[in-house]
């Protein structure tokens, strides 16, 4: 910490760069917001009020009675829910495996790791397709969770990883002294401990999946097995007129991941610490 | 025993091998499936496709225009990118790493961008941007900067710039957050003790902050560029790569070519030639690293 010389005057900078930065990232979803409680009416004549002379929840309503939206909100859910509980499951013991042992291979898987997150995914956008035609898993949602689980799993390990290292490995060599083989420790000891990491890990693949776009798009033609992004998608280049039901359904997108990231988000912060002091 | 010896040996693998399994599945084998169709005429839909066509690809991609202009906006793209996003989310840990009251708060909404779906904010940041229902035109003339309030995305001198005002926008909380935590690691008496020799805000800065960060910042801005390269979501959703190709960058020109015409192969020899390109940078980045540390 440095104190500088001019201090009231260092302070007054200080917060008006915080303010600018809070106006930066609050002004788009405030626009959102705004455009969604517009009424059509009032849409171009009060096109740039900070806010509506009269707001509505008409866009909501007729989001969420008459378009297929509560099916894509559904699907996203069910894909992004499966999609962070199996990536964390799998990253929590990988990420323990690399934390606590010195194996031959680790080097190896390691760098494996690595470059499936170095590629353009696009690239192998075809090979899943045809992998995944014959088994029956395009065109459904387990298809989704299974890639999606493989993509979050490198770098939910890391994060895992960063995590175990931070808890000492005394915890565990004395439970396992007091007879407790390495799985029962691991379950009782570790586990609590790693809590908010798990759920940093949940939150971060969450997000990803309910995010991700091009493979949605590719492997799920079907409405029935569409997620959210792709519906809005669809929905945005059909009806691009519609900016108000547009708008609504883009807040309704939202909700989950940000109400999630406020739950994780001091405990992301705590896991990306972690991993960032590694380096 | 030996049997006892064998699972303690094995121990490690079996909490691996199930993410290493599911990895090498779907990823690898399809990178390596997605690197032989390069040298393959694999259409989608078409059953005569499939031929072995050896170099023919990469020879049409030399004389392809479209390739090279794809090329020069991925570099105009990641460089601006990752320029704006570290140097602002740089600003914005260094004001993050004080204490004053509300900082939970205000840490809080600096990051919530961070959560936002991308698809998301591409089409957030498509709407800012038209003139029927976002304010950015109409302040853009009112500043003088527009004679007309005119949508950015369909300026083809100007349009990349939409997105990449959206990635800036998107970006600036990795930046940091993980700026922040390294912050957050530096021993608070060595600034004490800089202070008592003397030294002020901007030499400590320089010769205290700079160095504790340095390691961070090599290895985020890596992981960074490479990952930004790769990212078309943006580019996709807000312009399509239009108007003119003129947003188009090598990620958004590889799924064009694969959705729209269904090429597969030709798109996946762009990606090679993007995956060889990225593996360089990658090879030289690590280089100067340990060049830099070695004459430390």
């Amino acid at each position: 910490m440095f104190i500088g010389h001019h201090r009231s005057g260092y302070w007054a900078l200080h917060y008006l760069l915080l303010i600018a930065f809070v106006l930066f990232a609050l002004f788009p979803l405030f626009w959102l917001l705004k455009v969604s409680l517009t009424p059509n009416d009032l849409l171009y004549s009060e096109g740039v009020r900070l806010w509506p002379s009269r707001a509505t929840f008409d866009h909501y309503a007729s989001v969420i009675s008459h378009t297929q939206f509560p099916l894509f909100f559904r699907n996203s859910i069910i894909v992004s829910t499966t999609t962070a509980a199996c990536s964390t499951l799998l990253a929590a013991a990988a990420g323990y495996g690399f934390s606590r042992f010195q194996f031959r291979g680790k080097y190896w898987i390691v760098g494996l790791m690595l470059v499936t997150q170095m590629f353009p995914l696009v690239m192998i956008v075809a090979p899943i397709f045809r992998l995944l035609k014959p088994l029956g898993l395009t065109n459904s949602l387990t298809g989704l969770v299974i890639v999606y689980t493989a993509f979050n799993v490198p770098f939910a390990s890391f994060l895992m990883q960063s995590f175990f290292d931070a808890i000492p490995k005394d915890l565990e060599e004395a439970a396992m002294l007091d007879g407790a083989n390495r799985f029962a420790a691991f379950w009782r000891i570790i586990v609590p401990l790693t809590l908010p990491g798990l759920a940093a890990t949940l939150g971060f693949v969450f997000t990803a999946a309910w995010s991700e776009l091009l493979f949605a798009l590719m492997l799920n033609s079907s409405n029935a097995a569409s997620t959210f992004p792709v519906g809005l998608l669809a929905f945005v280049s059909k009806f691009s007129v519609d900016f108000g039901q547009m708008m609504a359904a883009g807040v309704l997108a939202l909700l989950p991941v940000c109400l999630f990231f406020v739950f994780i988000q001091r405990h992301l912060v705590q896991g990306l610490t972690a991993g960032a002091v590694k380096g | 025993m030996t049997w006892r010896r064998a699972v303690l040996a094995a121990e490690p693998y079996l909490y691996t091998l199930p993410a290493v399994l599911l990895i090498c599945v779907v990823m690898l084998v399809p990178l390596l499936i997605g690197l032989t169709y390069a040298f393959h005429d694999v259409r989608l839909l078409d059953p005569l496709s499939g031929d072995f066509v050896g170099l023919d690809h990469f020879r049409e991609l030399l004389a392809d225009a479209a390739f090279w202009n794809a090329l020069r906006n991925t570099v105009t793209w990641t460089v601006a990118s990752v320029t704006l996003q570290f140097g602002l989310g740089l600003v914005l840990a260094l004001l993050l790493d004080r204490v004053f009251p509300g900082r939970a708060l205000v840490q809080l909404l600096v990051f919530l961008p961070w959560a936002i779906p991308s698809f998301l904010s591409g089409l957030n940041w498509a709407w800012l941007f038209n003139p029927v229902v976002g304010p950015l035109p109409h302040w853009l003339r009112a500043l003088g900067l527009m004679a007309t309030p005119e949508n950015l995305l369909s300026d083809p001198h100007h349009a990349l710039w939409g997105p990449i005002i959206a990635n800036v926008w998107w970006g600036i909380p990795f930046f940091a957050i993980t700026l922040l935590a390294a912050l957050q690691s530096i021993p608070a008496d060595i600034y004490e003790a800089a202070a008592i020799d003397g030294a002020g805000p901007w030499t400590r800065f320089r010769r205290i902050t700079l160095p504790f960060l340095a390691p961070t910042m090599a290895i985020t801005i890596l992981l960074r560029t490479v990952w930004i390269a790769n990212f078309a979501d943006l580019i996709v959703i807000m312009t399509k790569g239009g108007p003119a190709d003129s947003t188009q960058i090598l990620a958004s020109y590889i799924f064009t070519q694969a959705f729209q015409r269904l090429d597969f192969g030709y798109a996946s020899a762009v990606a090679t030639v993007l995956l060889a390109l990225l593996l360089a940078y990658a090879a030289a980045v690590m280089a100067l690293r340990s060049m830099l540390v070695q004459r430390r």
